[in-house]
């Protein structure tokens, strides 16, 4: 038992889990806000560093099998702590100018990221549990922030009624598995199990609680509403982090403990999960009038280009994907926030962004740029992550698959296009004053934008020297 | 001596009552109990798999869950009364639950 070599592996989490109680701390000491923002932050930060630090070393296992680390559980890492900064980042200011500026609400994030974290590196049952409920209880609280709204508080018990509905499917699948192998550890799972119905039932139960927690069809009814309901810049941190967060389990769950008889069977499955998220996705992002349900609607599809991904194993394509994935629609929601800021006008609607290009130029540029990307057009990262994942269904030959993917994904390209052309090519309604946002938010964003054009131009080598990562490295 | 079988089957018809409960119920309050029953469900499942494996695994997991299900009833409870505060109502009908 070496404890200094544990936290050493877990360090990101652990300096995220001390970072969260110093910044709760800080509240009931009545701090000002801006120490809690900052703190955060900078915890984030470290976090960060250490994981990019450890994705590079040689990965194994810490607290008695309960965890992994380096390699790729390290490179989700890195994009979840990625998804947690940038949201800190962009928060503060929309946060101020709904009144929702509360140092509680770090604390809240910090706590998502901790569960996202163990989540991301679970190689045992009860750590895969420990970490989801760690993300969505506090993901529960972020999303019920507007509470006094209508719309805020419908998210909130949505959100929760059906996650908890959702967790209790997901822990009864967990008590199956253990039931028929006697075993929690994945790979220990993996060598004990046998095709009993007993664990053919525990892995439904466990792959359905899964697909809810990564919004597929049919599993998808609480995202559109969550995500309108939800303070916008929290909404990008669910759509990315939490959503990374169950990838990377879930690919840790197939690789470590799926035998290799059933392997098969699980492949078709998520086949199926995939096309139907794909088609139902694009199909009811296409009629949305609201900004945020179709972005909603929208990262539905992206989870079904990504379980394309999952299904052909290549899980390399999909960690790239979930990078790209994160900083294009962090921003996307990025600029949301921006014009949501503007106080005596409603931006909700598609409608609203009518002439915006010509008042807020930057912003219309920012927005069209993850737009562009967000539909997989090169040169931004949108494309080269399409690219990968598609490209490795083909290898897997599954040509259908790949062949509905990239139709599902030219639909895609309707509904984002349509809000370009509100942006640029409709006359503005009435003359709206924006406010000016601070140098920070427009250099995040600003930086977003640009890191989806870099990792768009030259994509994986520069991920592989940045991280150590490559298409080698195992689970 | 009661075999493993009665434990697992009063365990399944309590968690198919959480679930029925979940579907047909419209008090929030009451679908919130129909899930915690699901998941006392599945402690008991857990701990009868503990016990017949002779693995102390199942029962480590069922005081982490309690743990869980008490953090969630914290939080879910605090929603519904905001909820109550929004529409004077619990109902979730009222509330528009899985709109398009």
């Amino acid at each position: 038992m070496n404890y200094l070599h544990d936290i050493q592996a877990f360090l990101p989490g652990v300096i995220i889990a001390f970072t969260g109680l110093i910044t709760i701390l800080l509240e009931s000491l009545k701090r000002d806000v801006r120490t809690m923002y900052g703190v955060s932050a900078a915890g984030v930060l470290a976090a960060l560093i250490a994981a990019i630090l450890s994705s590079t070393s040689e990965g194994g296992t810490a607290f008695t099998d309960a965890i992994v680390y380096g390699g790729w559980s390290s490179f989700g890492q890195v994009i979840i702590l990625i998804g947690t900064l940038f949201s800190i980042l962009l928060s503060a200011d929309y946060l101020k100018s709904k009144s929702l500026h509360f140092g509680e609400v770090y604390a809240m994030i910090l706590f998502a990221s901790l569960g996202m974290l163990v989540l991301a590196a679970s190689n045992h049952l009860i750590t895969l549990f420990l970490g989801i409920e760690t993300m969505s209880v506090a993901l529960y609280v972020l999303a019920g922030l507007m509470h006094y709204r209508k719309t805020g508080a419908e998210a909130a018990l949505k959100y929760f009624l059906l996650g908890a509905f959702a967790t209790g499917f997901l822990l009864f699948g967990i008590a199956l598995i253990y039931g028929s192998t006697g075993e929690m550890t994945l790979t220990s799972v993996a060598a004990a199990a046998s095709p009993t119905p007993l664990f053919l039932a525990g892995s439904g139960l466990l792959l359905t609680g899964i697909f809810f927690k990564i919004g597929a069809v049919p599993f998808h009814m609480w995202t559109p509403d969550v995500y309108e309901g939800t303070p916008t810049t929290l909404t990008g941190f669910m759509a990315t982090s939490a959503k990374t967060a169950s990838f990377v389990a879930f690919a840790l769950i197939l690789v470590r403990m799926v035998p290799e008889t059933s392997y098969e069977s699980w492949q078709s499955v998520i086949q199926v999960i995939a096309i139907l998220t794909m088609i139902v996705g694009n199909v009811i992002a296409l009629v949305q009038e609201n900004v945020k349900r179709m972005l909603a609607y929208s990262s539905i599809a992206h989870a079904g280009y990504l379980l394309v991904g999952m299904a052909s194993g290549g899980y390399s394509a999909v960690l790239f994907y979930l990078f790209a994935y994160t900083i294009m629609n962090l921003g996307a929601f990025g600029v949301i926030a921006y014009f949501e800021r503007t106080k005596n006008f409603d931006f909700t609607s598609i409608e609203s962004y009518a002439g915006l290009g010509s008042r807020a130029p930057l912003m219309g540029v920012l927005l069209s740029v993850f737009l562009f990307s967000l539909i997989g057009i090169p040169p931004f990262a949108g494309f080269m992550g399409k690219y990968y994942v598609f490209a490795s269904a083909v290898q897997a030959g599954m040509i259908p698959l790949a062949v509905i993917g990239v139709l599902a994904s030219a639909a895609s390209v309707y509904y984002y296009l349509r809000v370009m052309v509100y942006l640029y090519f409709k006359p503005e309604h009435k003359p709206v004053h924006l406010e000016k946002a601070s140098v920070l938010f427009t250099a995040t964003l600003i930086l977003l934008a640009a890191s989806t054009l870099y990792f768009g131009i030259e994509p994986l080598v520069s991920v592989t020297d940045l991280f150590g990562f490559v298409t080698g490295i195992s689970p | 001596m009661i075999g493993i079988d009665w434990y697992l089957a009063l365990s399944a018809i309590l968690f198919v009552i959480g679930i029925v409960g979940v579907l047909i119920r419209r008090n929030a309050i009451v679908v919130f109990m129909c899930v915690e029953l699901m998941l006392n469900a599945v402690n008991l499942a857990l701990l009868s798999f503990s016990a017949y494996h002779g693995d102390i695994g199942g029962m480590i997991l069922v005081f982490f869950s309690l743990a869980v299900a008490a953090a969630e009833a914290v939080v879910g409870l605090a929603i519904i009364i905001a909820i109550f505060r929004n529409h004077l109502s619990v109902d979730i009908l009222k509330v528009n639950l899985l709109r398009w």
